[in-house]
């Protein structure tokens, strides 16, 4: 007889059985990822400017950048950003070529051009390690789009188990965890209790891992269509062989977007710029337009603005959706929900293993 | 909640709509909007919580 049920069980069993391992893998790794910025004070990874004292003013950003060239000559500067919370601090990256994986982080003081400290990669080796395992298993983009699948594999899973928790949960009250002789009645009520108050959350959560594993994809299309046609005018010309001064490229993409303050810049040759440019990328400072950028292209050789833009809706649409992958965006106790929901998570996926694996035993009804 | 369909799904269906919240919320601002956030999302934390000890002590 096919019933819904009978139907139903298929993609959640399926799902559950051949990916619980790898869907509780990401919800382990991703559980420290949560709380990055305490664990990396615990472990005395993050970084934090000396006090100045008020008014200390910015340094010039030309001194800045030379001060992490000078660690580092042989290494080429991709990009400086800074984070929307701390405007003391520059962060540069260095590689060794545009493609390098294994960049140079240093942070630099933006109110001194003084060399703050190199921070640890990733992170730290424990953050970095955790880091690989949530977002490629250690193995580039074929592991991304192998997770990005998982993610597919849990949004079935999560479909089918709402279809399945009408036929088990019909005769029951809500929340009701049955007890009997056998363990499985027990366990199958938690599977749907706690399924059920996680369904919302994993769904967003997963759906939004699902599409960071393709942001790459939208990336290389803005790229290809508009970035392409606000380079037009460059093409057949050489890359500039001296840079314009920075400082005086930032001052003018700030004064021409009032309001907006530079989150990062990316160097000429590196994705998020041209050959021929500087790629400033402003936000705006409240708590929703910080997660909005606007790109404004700066000509390397003359330091004068070529064009700028607001990001194509389909870039917006990420931007706004990728906080609710992290849960880093609600404060102290939103981490801490977000935590729990994750363990809770990761408890209906062993139950629903452990489900399947007594599975045609007595006692589902 | 007298239909059978408001007995099944009348929980899960607040839950889900108090989950949202919390997640918009915490978005659109700071301040009370992080809190309405903190309060709407620990919502189904809280029911899970309540049920899942409450069934495991017996």
């Amino acid at each position: 007889m096919y019933t819904a049920r009978a139907l139903s069980a298929r993609p959640c069993t399926l799902g559950t059985s051949q990916s619980a391992p790898r869907l509780t893998l990401l919800c382990l790794t991703g559980l420290p990822l949560i709380d990055h910025h305490e664990i990396g004070h615990l472990l005395g990874n993050d970084v934090v400017a000396p006090d100045l004292g008020g008014g200390a003013g910015r340094a010039n950003l030309d001194d800045v950048i030379q001060a992490g060239r000078a660690l580092y000559p042989n290494k080429i500067v991709m990009y400086m950003s800074q984070e929307a919370d701390e405007p003391a601090i520059w962060n540069l990256t260095l590689r060794d070529h545009p493609t390098d994986e294994h960049y140079k982080p240093i942070a630099i003081d933006a109110r001194t051009a003084k060399v703050i400290t190199e921070p640890a990669f990733e992170g730290g080796a424990f953050m970095s390690t955790m880091f690989r395992l949530h977002v490629d298993l250690f193995a580039g983009l074929p592991g991304k789009r192998f997770l990005g699948l998982m993610g597919l594999l849990l949004i079935v899973a999560i479909v089918s188990g709402v279809v399945l928790f009408a036929p088990f949960m019909r005769k029951l009250d809500f929340g009701t965890v049955r007890h009997g002789r056998s363990a499985r009645p027990k366990w199958l009520d938690l599977h749907n209790l706690l399924g059920i108050v996680t369904l919302v959350w994993a769904l967003v959560v997963g759906a939004n891992g699902m599409v960071n594993t393709w942001a790459d994809v939208l990336l290389k299309y803005w790229q290809a269509t508009e970035i392409a046609a606000m380079l037009e005018p460059y093409q057949g010309a050489t890359p500039p062989a001296r840079l314009a001064s920075m400082d005086a490229a930032i001052k003018r993409a700030e004064a021409a977007a009032p309001g907006m303050q530079v989150a990062f810049v990316a160097f000429p040759g590196t994705p998020f710029a041209s050959p021929h440019h500087y790629g400033v990328y402003t936000r705006g400072n409240e708590a929703f337009s910080a997660r909005l950028y606007k790109p404004v292209l700066v000509d390397a050789q003359t330091g004068l603005i070529t064009d700028q833009r607001d990001l194509p809706w389909y870039l917006t649409a990420l931007l706004i959706s990728q906080p609710l992958h992290f849960g880093d965006y609600g404060g102290g106790w939103m981490q801490f929900l977000w935590a729990l929901l994750d363990v809770a998570t990761i408890v209906v996926l062993g139950s629903g293993l452990y489900l399947w694996v007594q599975r045609g035993r007595a006692g589902d009804e | 909640m007298n239909s059978p369909f408001l007995k099944l799904w009348g929980i899960p269906l607040l839950l889900g709509a108090s989950t949202i919240v919390g997640l918009v919320s915490a978005l659109l601002g700071d301040g009370i909007w992080d809190i309405v956030s903190a309060f709407a999302l620990g919502a189904p934390v809280a029911a899970g919580f309540w049920h899942g000890l409450r069934g495991w002590r017996h």
